[in-house]
């Protein structure tokens, strides 16, 4: 699968090969020949690696603040996770200015699409009762998890356009139309969207142009906010639009359902785990965010999360809670359901596509299991016991590559030596040894 | 050939570690991906398991568990020496429910397992005497 765009990629210099990193949630990770190698059929993007690398070996290619000086004409759309990592004294107001102030030519708020987004969202919810529950295509890491790991569980997802699409959208075909050399610029926090963009599931091309990861912009938008100083008033996101960042604000959009909001990847596949199971009961709508805490945790990001998700409530808090202003004349103009509805399964757990041959090689994999010591230590290089043995079975990985395997090699050959080395062939024997 | 079984996982059901509850289906559920059975199948497969697992849990506090894999099908059988069932049509209507007061405020016992298993698989049947243990063999087709 050469050629298939991801975001998140290695550092080999700054990667020391530590199994910090094989906690993946797709098991993307092995480290092999002393680094880390991430598999690209398995990975979904969703910058867990980069968040809990210890040496920042994990980065996310992404396009750089220069990027945008290509177009003619630049709007940025700023991400409300972007509103809490500054000062809770400088207000959206401020950071839009700021971010005119470094060059962008406008700005459209994905706070507002994310309010149209809402719209779209209650009304499937409405429509699709007998499918309930529905799971949040929100967030692009979660829609490719499920691909990969509950496939079937797809058709439960929701396929309303993300906010990002949307306010693209807005801005190239209602507010810009047929605008010459017009580029749109995401202000992200995550890998997940940049993948999204480059390289989306739902839709042939993205209508963003290029991303620009939170973190790459924050220091040179916080010395332009210095440069503001009565900010003109822009702010057209209401309370919903802007708890968008944060777990939770999305269910409190939809409303009037039972909402369950899930934050942090690995709870999300929990989540999915019992939902296969059918163990949700009174559940009608999974708001699913990749990230702790929501998109206010994206790797990508600067202030810690939970200060950041404050941060956001607060300002939230001082807004009105219905939607007013920017997002009213769109709501019905620009498309906001994927343009692809039709997601196929990738079911990275497939062992072999013959079913005699998948059914050889479980019957290998619990065999060599059992001789495994259940430790998961990652030594090896792969996350678990179990992957190794599945790693031995398709062929990527032998036994030995376990240190405890290969003690046990060594100490038995040590011992066969020892028994051999004391072993006198009958003609050197003398009569004195027996 | 049909009738070989190509692969085959026992589990012991413990009734008393509510974390516990359902792995094994879970770990089915898990074989399955692997071996490549449509995700349709395997949803009906898992929901029937967990259903019967559940049970064995809940009504026949513990037993065991034995899955079988064919190359047309999946065979599931739980056991348990548990009450066994006095009227098995009458468990079999939705809505009926023997479970205790503990286990509804633990949100099962809906009156729904037996029903789901019946929707969800392509051969179920309940062996039961009173007094002895339930064995339910469930067969979904691949």
């Amino acid at each position: 699968m050469a050629g298939i765009f991801h975001s998140v990629k290695l550092n080999r210099e700054k990667c020391k090969g530590c199994t910090t990193c094989l906690g993946c949630p797709t098991e993307a990770i092995r480290v092999r020949n002393g680094k880390a190698a991430i598999v690209p059929e398995r990975c979904i993007d969703c910058g867990l690696c980069i968040r809990v690398c210890p040496y920042h070996a994990k980065e996310a290619q992404s396009d750089s603040l220069d990027d945008f000086k290509r177009f003619d004409f630049r709007v940025a759309l700023p991400a409300p996770a972007l509103y809490g990592q500054f000062n809770p004294k400088i207000t959206v107001d401020k950071i839009l200015a700021g971010l005119i102030k470094l060059g962008f030519d406008d700005v459209f708020e994905v706070a507002s699409a994310a309010e149209i987004a809402a719209v779209e969202t209650r009304r499937v919810m409405a429509e699709k009762k007998d499918s309930f529950p529905l799971i949040s295509s929100s967030c692009p890491a979660i829609v490719r998890l499920i691909q990969l790991r509950f496939p079937g569980l797809l058709d439960q997802v929701l396929r309303v356009e993300s906010p990002m699409e949307i306010a693209a959208r807005i801005v190239r075909q209602e507010i810009y139309p047929g605008k010459k050399n017009l580029g749109i610029f995401f202000i992200s926090p995550c890998p997940a969207k940049i993948t999204a963009v480059k390289n989306p599931l739902n839709k042939p091309r993205s209508e963003v142009d290029g991303i620009i990861p939170i973190k790459d912009i924050y220091l040179p938008l916080l010395a332009s906010l210095s440069e503001v100083d009565v900010p003109e008033k822009k702010q057209a996101s209401s309370f919903l639009g802007i708890s968008w960042a944060v777990s939770q604000g999305e269910g409190d959009n939809v409303g009037g359902f039972n909402i369950a909001a899930v934050d942090g990847i690995l709870n999300a596949a929990k989540m999915f785990e019992e939902m296969e199971n059918r163990r949700l009961r009174n559940v009608d709508f999974i708001e699913a965010m990749a990230c702790p805490g929501g998109c206010v945790g994206g790797p990508l990001t600067v202030e810690n999360p939970y200060i950041a998700k404050a941060r956001i409530r607060n300002k939230a808090l001082e807004l009105s809670s219905v939607m007013e202003g920017a997002p009213q004349p769109f709501l019905t103009k620009v498309n906001t359901r994927w343009l692809n509805e039709d997601l196929k399964p990738r079911p990275i757990q497939k062992l072999d596509d013959n079913f005699q041959r998948a059914i050889e090689m479980m019957d290998q994999m619990e065999k060599l299991a059992t001789g495994l010591p259940g430790l998961d230590c990652g030594a090896c290089g792969a996350p678990s016991c179990r992957a190794l043995a599945e790693d031995i079975v398709r062929g990527t990985a032998r036994k030995n590559d376990c240190i405890f395997v290969l003690r046990e090699e060594i100490r038995s050959l040590s011992i066969n030596l020892a028994e051999l080395g004391a072993w006198v062939p009958q003609s050197m024997k003398r009569d004195n040894e027996e | 050939m049909e009738d070989t079984v190509l692969f085959r996982k026992q589990y012991v059901i413990s009734a008393d570690d509510p974390l516990t509850f359902g792995e094994a289906s879970s770990d089915i559920k898990k074989t399955l991906k692997q071996l490549g059975v449509p995700p349709d199948v395997i949803r009906r497969a898992a929901v029937s398991m967990y259903e019967a697992e559940i049970n064995t849990i809940i009504h026949g506090g513990g037993g065991e568990g034995e899955v079988f894999i064919y190359a047309g099908r999946v065979k599931i059988v739980f056991r348990d020496q548990g009450p066994g069932i006095p009227d098995i049509e009458k468990a079999m209507q939705p809505g009926f429910s023997t479970a205790s007061e503990k286990a509804r405020e633990m949100g099962f016992g809906a009156g729904l397992g037996l029903p789901n298993i019946k929707k969800n698989s392509d051969e179920f049947t309940i062996e039961s005497e009173p007094g002895k243990g339930t064995t339910v063999t469930i067969i979904v087709r691949l």
